[in-house]
Parts: C-alpha cells; sequence; structure tokens
C-alpha cells in the first residue's frame, strides 16, 4: 500500500536545494558492537522519512545520535547545514517523540506540552495560545488539566505528540511512535499523524519495525539492517524494486528462489533456477555476468494461476497444500515437484462460498518476466 | 448445589484466611506498642513515691467497695510550666534537623551516584552502605571519639602537618553530636532515596534534555519533584530516632548539651521519676507523630501519581 508518492513533490530529487539532514559516514559502536555502519543519507525538508528495520538493525541508534543522546564515532551529522558534532540535545533544533512517551508524571497535560516553552523566555500569554493550538491539533484540548495516569494509551500518544511539536523544531524524531498503541488505533493514527505532519509541516524522521507502518506514512524509506542501510526510496520503489534479497523479503511477501544466469534474451535475463526445476526469464536492465548466482523476487500477487493448457515463460505447476482464507484475500501454498512452496495471493473478486481451489489441486502458476526482480545481492 | 455450597465454603475460608493475615500485624501492635504506651500513659498520670515501683497505683481500692482512679496531671503541667524541657524539646528538634538536613544533602548525591553507577556496581556500594551495621552502634560512636578528641586522629594529624597549633575543640559539643548523628543515620537517608531514584524513567531526563532544559533544570524539573516522595521517606527516618536520641548526645554532645533524651534519661534513672519521665516521652511522641499524621493524610488526598 502506498500513499502515491509519485505524485507529490519530490525534494530529493532536487539537486539545487541543500538536504535539512545530512549524515556522512556515521558509524557507532557500543562495547565493540557495531550498531550503526558507515551511514550517509540526506532527508529534505518536509519530509516523513522512515528508517524500518528489524530490532537490533541499528535504527534507533541512529535516531538517538540525531537526537544528540548518542554520539557518532565516526562521521558526522549536519542540521539545517550545522554541524551537530558537540552540539547537546537541548541546544538542537530537533525534538523527539520517544517510544514509551516519556510523560512526566508529575505535571498535567497542559504543563508537559508547555515545558518546552517555557525556558525560551516566550510572553505566558504566547505559552499559553501555542499550548492551546497544540491541546487543539491533537484534539485533546478537554484534557489539558488532566494528568498522563488519567489518560488512555492513544490519548497519552497525543500528548506526547504535541508536547514534542511545541517548540515548531525544524525536525522531528519519532521512536516507533504507535508501537504501544492497538491495532485498530494503530492504523487510524498513521493517517492522522501523516495529516499532522502535513498540516504543520515539519520534517518527521520516524523509526518502525513495522514495515506497513513505513509504507503507509512514509515519503521515503531506509531498510536498516546489521547497522548498514541497504536501500533507500519511497515506497513504491522499495516495494516494486527492492535492491537486495533482504529488502525484498523485509518489505512485503516475497518468493526468492536461488538460480544461475544462462543468457540474456532482448531486456530479460533467462535464469536456470534449480528449486524451481525450470527456466525463468526476467526483466532486468543491468548487465549480469554469464553463470552468475543471483536470486529472483516474485511477489505473491503478481503470480496467476492459469489453465495447464496455457503456454508461455516462467510456468510452474504444482499442488496446493495451503490454503490461508483473509477475506479480501487468499493465501495458497503451492508445492513444486522439486519441494520447494510457492506463496500466491489471489485476491477474492467474487462473493464464494468455496474457494476457487481446493487442497491437493495441480495448478499451474504464471506470471510475467517484468514482475520478477533479479537480485544480485 | 454443590458448586454453589463448594464456592460459598471457599469464599468463607478466604475470608478467614485473610482476616488471619491482617489480625496478626495488628496483634503484634497492640502487643508491642499499644500495650506499653497504656503502661507509659498510665505512670505518666501517676505521683512519685519512693518504692518499688516507684509511683501511686492508677486504681485504688478505696474503703474496699469503691474503686478509685488516681490521675494528676501535674506532671504535663510541670512540662510546661519549666522552661528547661520546653529548650529540651526546641534544641532536640533543631538538632535533629540539621542533622537531617545535612544528612540529606550528602545522602542524594550518594543514592544518585549509587543509581547511576554501572549496575554490577550498585549492589556492592549499597552493600557499603549498610556496612557499618555490622558493627555495633556504640562502639562506632566511640570510634568518633577516638577520631575527634583533643589528641585524637584528627588534631594529631592537623598538628602534625602545622595546620594547626591548639587542637580544634571537636569533641563535647554540638558539632561532634550533628557529626555523630549524621554518620548513625545516613543509611536511612539513602536506602529509601536510592530505591525512588532507581525506579526513576531515565528517559523522562532525556526528554527534558530534547525539550531544551540544560541538566540541572532537568535535574530541577523532573528528576528533583519525583524524587521527593523518597526524600521525605529518608527524612522521616532520620529525623525521628534523632530527636529521641540518647546515646550520640551523651557520648559526643558532653555536659552541657540539652537533648529530650538525655532530659529523659536523667528523670528516669538519677531522679528515679518515673512519672514525668513517661510524661516527657509521651509529649515526645506527641511532637512527632502529629506532623507524619498531616503529612500523611496529605499524601492521602493527593493522588499516587507514579514516581
Amino acid at each position: 500500500m502506498s500513499t502515491g508518492a509519485d505524485s507529490q513533490p519530490r525534494p530529493w530529487d532536487a539537486s539545487d536545494r541543500a538536504p535539512l539532514v545530512r549524515i556522512e559516514d556515521v558509524s557507532r559502536a557500543f562495547d565493540g558492537v557495531l550498531a550503526v555502519v558507515d551511514v550517509s543519507l540526506d532527508v529534505h525538508e518536509g519530509e516523513f522519512f522512515t528508517l524500518v528495520g528489524a530490532s537490533g538493525s541499528g535504527k534507533t541508534t541512529l535516531l538517538r545520535v540525531l537526537a544528540g543522546f548518542e554520539r557518532a564515532d565516526r562521521g558526522r551529522v549536519l542540521i539545517g547545514g550545522a554541524d551537530m558534532a558537540g552540539v547537546p540535545p537541548y541546544a538542537r533544533p530537533v525534538n523527539m517523540m520517544f517510544q514509551s512517551y516519556a510523560l512526566f508524571p508529575h505535571m498535567t497535560v497542559e504543563d508537559n506540552v508547555a515545558f518546552g516553552l517555557k525556558q525560551e523566555n516566550l510572553p505566558r500569554a504566547e505559552i499559553r495560545a501555542r499550548v492551546t493550538e497544540m491541546l487543539d491539533l491533537v484534539r485533546l484540548a478537554a484534557f489539558a488539566r488532566r494528568t498522563p495516569d488519567q489518560l488512555s494509551g492513544g490519548q497519552r500518544q497525543r500528548v506526547a505528540l504535541a508536547r514534542s511539536l511545541a517548540k515548531h523544531p525544524k525536525l522531528l524524531l519519532l521512536d516507533e511512535p504507535l508501537a504501544a498503541l492497538d491495532r485498530k488505533l494503530r492504523e487510524e493514527t498513521q493517517f492522522e499523524l501523516v495529516n499532522i505532519q502535513e498540516r504543520v509541516g515539519i520534517t518527521f524522521i520516524m523509526v518502525t519495525h513495522d514495515q506497513d507502518e513505513a509504507m503507509t506514512m512514509s515519503s521515503r524509506i531506509a531498510v536498516m539492517d546489521h547497522g548498514r542501510i541497504l536501500q533507500v526510496g519511497p515506497p513504491a520503489t522499495i516495494y516494486e524494486a527492492p535492491a537486495t534479497r533482504f529488502v525484498a523479503e523485509f518489505i512485503g511477501a516475497a518468493n526468492v528462489v536461488e538460480g544461475r544466469v544462462l543468457r540474456r534474451e532482448g531486456d530479460a535475463l533467462v535464469i536456470r533456477s534449480e528449486p524451481c526445476g525450470a527456466d525463468l526469464v526476467a526483466r532486468h536492465a543491468d548487465d549480469v555476468p554469464r553463470d552468475a548466482a543471483v536470486a529472483v523476487a516474485i511477489r505473491p500477487e503478481k503470480i496467476a494461476v492459469v489453465p495447464a493448457t496455457n503456454a508461455g515463460l516462467n510456468r510452474l505447476t504444482g499442488t496446493v497444500s495451503e490454503i490461508g482464507y483473509l477475506g479480501g484475500v487468499s493465501i495458497y501454498h503451492v508445492r513444486l515437484a522439486t519441494g520447494l512452496t510457492v506463496r500466491v495471493q489471489i485476491t477474492n473478486q467474487a462473493r464464494l462460498s468455496a474457494p476457487p481451489l481446493t487442497w491437493g489441486e495441480k495448478v499451474t502458476l504464471a506470471w510475467p518476466p517484468e514482475a520478477a526482480v533479479v537480485l544480485t545481492r | 448445589m454443590t458448586t454453589l455450597s463448594h464456592r460459598l465454603q471457599t469464599r468463607l475460608a478466604g475470608r478467614t484466611g485473610r482476616r488471619l493475615v491482617i489480625a496478626l500485624p495488628y496483634l503484634w501492635l497492640l502487643v508491642f506498642f499499644l500495650a506499653p504506651f497504656a503502661i507509659i500513659l498510665k505512670i505518666s498520670l501517676a505521683e512519685t513515691v519512693t518504692g518499688v515501683p516507684p509511683y501511686t497505683p492508677f486504681l485504688e481500692f478505696a474503703e474496699e467497695t469503691f474503686v478509685r482512679v488516681r490521675a494528676s496531671f501535674d506532671n504535663y503541667a510541670l512540662l510546661v510550666r519549666e522552661p528547661i524541657y520546653f529548650k529540651a524539646y526546641l534544641n532536640s528538634m533543631r538538632i535533629a534537623g540539621i542533622a537531617t538536613a545535612i544528612a540529606l544533602l550528602i545522602g542524594y548525591p550518594m543514592a544518585y551516584a549509587i543509581t547511576k553507577a554501572p549496575p554490577a556496581w550498585r549492589v556492592g556500594l549499597l552493600l557499603l552502605v549498610i556496612l557499618p551495621f555490622w558493627t555495633s552502634f556504640l562502639i562506632r560512636v566511640y570510634a568518633w571519639i577516638g577520631l575527634l578528641k583533643n589528641n585524637g586522629l584528627i588534631n594529631n594529624a592537623l598538628m602534625a602537618i602545622g595546620a594547626i597549633r591548639e587542637p580544634l575543640p571537636l569533641l563535647y559539643n554540638e558539632f561532634a553530636m550533628i557529626v555523630g548523628l549524621v554518620y548513625a543515620y545516613l543509611p536511612f537517608m539513602v536506602l529509601p532515596l536510592y530505591a525512588t531514584l532507581v525506579r526513576l524513567d531515565w528517559t523522562l531526563l532525556e526528554a527534558a534534555l530534547d525539550l531544551g532544559r540544560r541538566p540541572l533544570g532537568a535535574f530541577l524539573a523532573v528528576t528533583l519533584p519525583l524524587s521527593a516522595p523518597g526524600a521525605v521517606a529518608g527524612s522521616l527516618l532520620v529525623f525521628i530516632p534523632a530527636v529521641g536520641e540518647f546515646v550520640i548526645p551523651d557520648l559526643l554532645g558532653g555536659a552541657g548539651t540539652l537533648m529530650i533524651g538525655k532530659v529523659l534519661w536523667t528523670e528516669f534513672f538519677t531522679n528515679r521519676d518515673w512519672p514525668l519521665a513517661s510524661a516527657v516521652a509521651l509529649v515526645m511522641l506527641a511532637i512527632l507523630v502529629l506532623p507524619i499524621a498531616v503529612l500523611q493524610r496529605r499524601r492521602g488526598r493527593a493522588p499516587d501519581r507514579g514516581a
């Protein structure tokens, strides 16, 4: 699911504008264990940028380096063109929304929101106006006098957001902002957060382990693994053109099979795949030497079930071994003669009392060459 | 039906069990606190006589049929009339207050440092805080005499390096008494403070820094108010025993110090005036319990805000 990033302005393509955040070759190790390795990244003004990865991928460390809670062992961080080396958290034009929310339990909601404004020597009336503005933004005006322990989880999350936005930072860092919410609320809040970001016009950098969240909310995503950034791009690019096998498998579901390059046929490569017991044809522009070991990734929804008589490229036959009915779609596991299981997703367009395929049924799978991605890494 | 009666049975059993559990501490309080308290109260209302026991009985048989209550408030009246007692109370509270304040000033950084120490160190550091309890209290107080006296360790060392010519008057004064009190009761300040600080959510401090507070401002706005319950608990644990302390004023404070613990001792053992000593003890109890009761009520009214 993508927000249709292609229709939006793409500040990261405009080379004439300096990025708001520039991360240059940043590395950070804890007790000799590398948490962040040679990360370079530009984030532009107005972006909703997401660092996505499994736990331990270094995404939170990178966020804390930006906030100033961790220093970088090597490399530079520039925010608004200024080098952040040696700049403590309280002097950075950055605010953070903590995963635990970190609301002050001994203060009311409005005091929490006003906390960051109070040492700025603003007139009292202005502080009050700003607090009201923020509480209206997150629809919590009625709860101004409550303390955090008198709020629900979702309300606390919104107080944390209001507090971190109150100072109008250049950059807001969000550490797993939705992780503590239950599923239904999380999905609603995803869109609310995007709307708020567009309204306030502040650049967001979010950390999440949830790839759906990253896909739904972000203008661009950076996929991290073992401290490195594997790929940066808009959600659609990450999904449709994953750069590595890890990205293909981490973002969305994918069937990834090994193979060796046989030859080039026009704009496609012919790949002999032992696990499939067949030659696969996949569109790939870059040159890959003959006999190179590659992987082919095919998304489950791009595979069709066709009649056995239907001939063409990329045909595999097998039997249905598992059926998962998810309502809108059904997931089928098809076992090939080689023992490989292929995941196929079919949209349930008609109201059916029985699934179109049953267990043990012999099926033929097919996909066009442009549906598959050749992964050399 | 059987399930219902069974359920009823287990519920009744549960209720008696719960009652028993609640009754035990009450029984303990009744036997070891309330009963002695009643006896002291009774003695405080009696008059001194020479004999065993050295006070008049509370109930007296008069003309074989009547039971006469003999209660006199003379002792309490004396406490009000004689300014020496008032002064002793006031001085005790002043000394205890100073000792508590100093213990807080020393104990807070100690507790904070232990909390911030690497987890592997913490147990060792806490052990060091309570290590003095392994030695007799009396011996530790005597040790301070060895340190503070005119030809004691400190004065000798200072004279040896030529910092002073005459020994400093370190012992048998208020200074020595306060040193002793702070030393003896410091663990009672450190432990509750540590308990609150170690449970503090340190991301709150990060949040304060992130929102623009400098480290000191963040400490004042977040750490200090959230560790206040520990500071209050520690201060009470130091202040209350310090007010009634007898050994430290007697050994370190010298003859001139007027502390209520010493007054009590003198009335009881030297003057053998048990009723007056009892009255002194009860008034001290009232002075100590009242502020705590007020504090408890205030805390009960305000909703518990974590920490």
